[in-house]
């Protein structure tokens, strides 16, 4: 029998029944590897359910560091009798797949290695509680595998103790399911498995974490004070996580008081209006939400966006349209980000590709608000806020300032012989804002979102009024030399073929440049950071004569934006589209552009022939 | 329309307040609504509870909806900060401004349709917040800046304009916001400024929510016989349960009531609440109560008015969250940026 060897480079997949502890015990095992020293990339894959439906964590290490998602099992754990039949046609001939042997079974592939574990009987033997005996059997796969693949036992003892830290006497159980599977391993399996991990230092200054965590934190550092949010997947998660740093970080230890406000809203126009109406007091909030709550909050933003009021929005999109897949991800609310309200209305992005920089983009986007008085949406998605990336460690300079933007204080005003609310002073189309309560009588204006003058005065003159509109479209193109650039692959250009993509991509392109290079098909590659685009976007247009735009949704968005933005031939602009809710692979987007690049060669060398 | 500036000249003998501002100093700009406007009545109302209690405009931000009621707020407290926001939800911009900071007094306007229809599930979220606001129902009964079409809080049979029944019900925001939580439940009539005026104090001294449900006559679309919110149905079945005393903080009580009609509420503030109980078994601080006498009222075809119910025990919103004494907008980089020590334990909390 074949059996796959591999250091360091495999998918690991375990097909779960939702609801019983696998993803804890799943999530361990990946951390298993990371602190063995090699990047993993664990990607939970969940029903919209909370018990009893069939749910998968699938986990690729690799020391190369190619942590997209990719096709074809190297190990499978199948838990799940539901979803045999799926799962073992999965696996990669010489593979290895392992299952509860407590109900032994025959399996219709003869090309993979199959590896019994009782799990059940063992657990059985050894816990009477039946909620345990159900939880362990997860610890005891663990413990398993430790021995099978080779990962240290003491990596997850410690595992335990960290996380069983507040309930200590869960500690004593998971030690012995955890030992019981590792022992059976050493006994009756020796050998088994060919697929090992080696340690090494290439996660030093690295951690472990998911976007919607980062992006909490990242709001507790930019100095949001306000989130109010409505509970929708897969964003709910990064409200959490702002809450669970704020109870570290921002209660008072003198008064036991909160230096923050966490307010579950009644639905999703109520978050985003009590967001508006904290930014428009000088309080930094945010809400967040996912493609469903974006449509819900059309009419606010349209309010924040012409009143000009400082508003973060981060949306962790997932499958749409409509209710579409909650539980898996895409990038499909470009458009209706960047464009979202009625009437003229264009909105700054920005879309980071993985934990850390939502983090960043986090920190980065109250100062945007401010700066800019205007909505800064930022776009993640599931893959990014749900899923555990390997990513650098977050970093802070001390010595960072928060940027409030132009806010007129008592004395500035005391000065000031006349303000206008909207005037546009400094040339920039950037106005000069109070907050309530500034000054006993200076400073005062009236905030609306029908038609208005410098003054903030309501007015139904058309030509004041497209004035106005001119000013703010001003704003919002001076703000380019505020946003993040994109970023390149290559030092300099190398090919004329490129490729732009962004957001969770990232995850799958090096993967997919190094098979185009194999395979005799160098491509340039550009990530996009931000909307509107800076120079540096253009410039990589005008520099090639084909681009691949790969996107993780139906429509062709960003090209569709690119397009609307630009002045580029459409020509030039090949999509290469994935949107069935998986993160998208290296394999797909290499085999996609060279099947499109080797038919192209073909038609060139027949027309050469003629 | 357009922008038109009041003269701010007034007579010099004009009677100043504490703070040596005159009433003139309390108003806003021309108001735009038509002439006898209920709305213009309960603006004017809003200035002489302001100038009585000697409040400082700068301190006070006015937000509202959108319709007729929303306009107003241009036409009082030239000198406060207003918001103007999307149609039904300014209790949710409300809660979030009174979030950045807890100190300033918020007053909501809005109306019949702003609250009632489109925005009723915010201005319930509100109440049950118990949001530190006082909130101006200016109730008419009818849609008057699309030319008159029913309200929610329209009486049934009650007719329009044009000769049409209203086929249903009405809601009652007052006995709805009492059922919610509110702290602070009054209704009154544009035209009785002797009971709205220290109605206004009353609930601007109340920390919590308080609805003033406050019946005003659309002059335009709603003011014909068959209309049971016109100026002469409301004269007629107007039936008050208290008369209201307000007493700021540190004023001896001065109550002419007979004793035992008489009850004193203390607020949070200290001042007190002073009432004249108008029937004997009415009390405001009986919840249950207040409900039942609504729905008699109701049953009987009369407008119950005065301070319908008050719970001074109540904790607002952002005493409810334990948010800080200082006002989240004023708070520093020092108190809110955690650092890069904390940032390097997140760290290794995540390797």
């Amino acid at each position: 029998m074949n059996k796959i060897s591999s250091i360091n480079e495999f998918v690991i997949k375990f097909a779960n029944v939702n609801g019983s502890g696998s993803a804890s015990a799943n999530g361990m095992f990946s951390k298993g590897i990371f602190r063995s020293g090699i990047p993993v990339s664990p990607k939970n894959i969940f029903p919209s359910n909370i018990q009893g439906l069939p749910t998968w964590f699938e986990i690729r290490a690799s020391a190369k560091g190619y942590l997209g998602r990719k096709a074809g099992i190297d190990f499978m754990v199948a838990m799940n009798p539901q979803s045999y039949s799926q799962d073992i046609a999965e696996i990669n001939p010489g593979g290895y797949l392992l299952y509860d042997s407590s109900w032994k079974r025959e399996f219709n592939r003869s090309d993979i290695n199959i590896i019994e574990i009782p799990l059940t009987s063992l657990c059985v033997d050894e816990f009477s509680n039946p909620k345990q005996r159900l939880l362990f059997k997860n610890l005891v796969y663990v413990g398993a595998l430790s021995y099978l693949m080779n990962i240290k036992k003491d990596i997850f003892l410690t595992l335990i103790n960290e996380q069983f830290k507040s309930k200590e006497k869960l500690i004593e159980p998971n030690t012995r399911a955890l030992e019981i599977g590792f022992n059976y391993a050493q006994t009756h399996l020796q050998d088994a498995c060919n697929i090992k991990i080696q340690e090494s230092n290439m996660t030093d200054g690295m951690i472990l974490t998911n976007g919607n965590d980062a992006g909490g934190l990242g709001c507790v550092y930019g100095g949001a004070t306000v989130c109010t949010w409505y509970p929708i997947t897969p964003s709910t998660s990064l409200a959490e996580a702002y809450k669970k740093y704020c109870d570290q970080f921002r209660v008072d230890e003198k008064s036991g008081k909160n230096n923050f406000a966490f307010v579950q809203a009644e639905d999703e126009l109520a978050a985003i209006g009590t967001a508006i109406g904290a930014n428009w007091n000088g309080a930094r909030a945010f809400t967040t939400t996912s493609g469903p709550g974006i449509s819900l909050m059309n009419e606010f933003i349209g309010l924040a966006y012409f009143a000009e009021i400082p508003l973060v929005i981060f949306d962790i999109q997932r499958g749409g349209p409509s209710t579409g897949m909650p539980t898996r991800t895409q990038q499909s609310d470009l458009l209706s980000c960047a464009y979202a309200s009625h009437g003229d209305t264009k909105h700054i992005m920005l879309i980071p590709c993985d934990p850390n920089e939502c983090f960043n983009f986090a920190v980065d986007s109250f100062d945007l608000a401010d700066r800019l008085q205007t909505p800064i949406f930022v776009l993640s998605d599931l893959d990014i806020g749900m899923n555990d990336w390997t990513c650098q460690e977050f970093k802070w300079d001390d010595d960072k300032k928060f940027d409030r933007g132009k806010v007129l204080s008592k004395d500035d005003l005391e000065k000031m012989e006349s303000w206008g609310r909207y005037l546009d002073v400094d040339g920039d189309g950037i106005p000069y804002r109070t907050l309530p309560g500034t000054h006993p009588n200076k400073g005062a204006y009236f905030t609306r979102g029908s038609s208005h003058d410098e003054y903030a005065r309501y007015i139904e003159d058309g030509e004041i009024n497209a004035r106005n509109l001119s000013r703010i479209l001003k704003k919002y193109e001076g703000s380019i030399k505020f946003l993040p650039q994109a970023t390149f692959k290559q030092e300099t250009n190398a090919s004329s073929i490129g490729a732009i993509y962004f957001g969770s991509t990232e995850a799958a392109i090096q993967e997919s440049l190094d098979k185009l290079t194999a395979s005799g098909h160098p491509v340039d590659a550009m990530r996009i950071r931000s909307f509107p685009f800076g120079s540096e976007v253009w410039d990589f247009i005008d520099q090639h004569d084909s681009l691949f735009v790969i996107e993780q949704n139906r429509d062709a968005q960003m090209k569709t934006l690119i397009l609307a933005e630009g002045k580029n031939n459409p020509e030039k602009l090949i999509s290469i589209l994935c949107f069935d809710g998986s993160p998208i692979t290296a394999n797909f987007i290499s085999t996609s552009i060279k099947d499109i690049l080797s038919k192209d060669e073909l038609s060139k060398t027949s027309e050469d022939l003629l | 329309m357009t922008y038109i500036l009041k003269p701010v000249n007034h007579h010099p003998n004009l009677e100043k307040n504490k703070l040596g501002l005159t009433r003139r100093d309390y108003e806003g700009t021309i108001s735009t609504l038509c002439a006898g406007c209920g709305h213009d009545s309960i603006s004017a109302a809003i200035i002489e509870a302001c100038y009585d209690l000697s409040l400082s405009s700068d301190q006070i931000a006015k937000l509202s909806g959108i319709g007729c009621s929303s306009k107003s707020p241009s036409y009082f407290l030239n000198q406060a900060h207003a918001f103007n926001s999307v149609h039904g939800r300014m209790p949710s911009v409300a809660t979030g401004a009174n979030l950045g900071n807890q100190n300033l007094l918020y007053l909501g306007v809005s109306g019949d349709g702003d609250t009632a229809s489109i925005g009723i599930g915010q201005f319930m979220h509100a109440a049950r917040r118990q949001l530190n606001i006082t909130y101006f129902v200016e109730n008419n009964g009818t849609y008057g800046l699309t030319k008159g079409q029913f309200s929610a809080t329209n009486d049934q049979e009650s007719k329009s304009k044009y000769g049409e029944d209203n086929l249903f019900a009405p809601i009652d925001l007052a006995a709805m916001a009492i059922q919610l939580g509110a702290g602070f439940v009054g209704r009154s009539f544009s035209g009785d400024r002797n009971q709205l005026v220290p109605l206004i104090k009353a609930a601007m001294k109340f920390k919590g929510f308080a609805l003033l449900d406050i019946i005003s006559p659309c002059v335009a679309f709603n003011n014909h016989d068959g209309s049971t919110k016109s100026y002469d149905h409301i004269r007629e079945h107007n039936l008050s349960v208290s008369n209201l005393d307000f007493v700021p903080l540190g004023k001896e009580i001065k109550a002419d009531y007979k004793e035992g009609e008489q009850i004193d509420v203390p607020l949070h503030d200290g001042a007190l609440l002073s009432l004249e109980k108008l029937s004997k078994d009415y009390d405001p601080l009986d919840k249950k109560q207040a409900i039942m006498k609504l729905n008699e009222a109701e049953k009987e075809g009369k407008v119950l008015t005065g301070l319908l119910y008050i719970n001074p025990e109540v904790k607002d919103h952002t005493e409810i969250l334990n948010i800080s004494d200082t006002p989240l907008n004023q708070l520093s980089e020092k108190e809110l940026c955690p650092g890069s020590k904390n940032l390097d334990s997140v760290n290794s909390s995540l390797n």
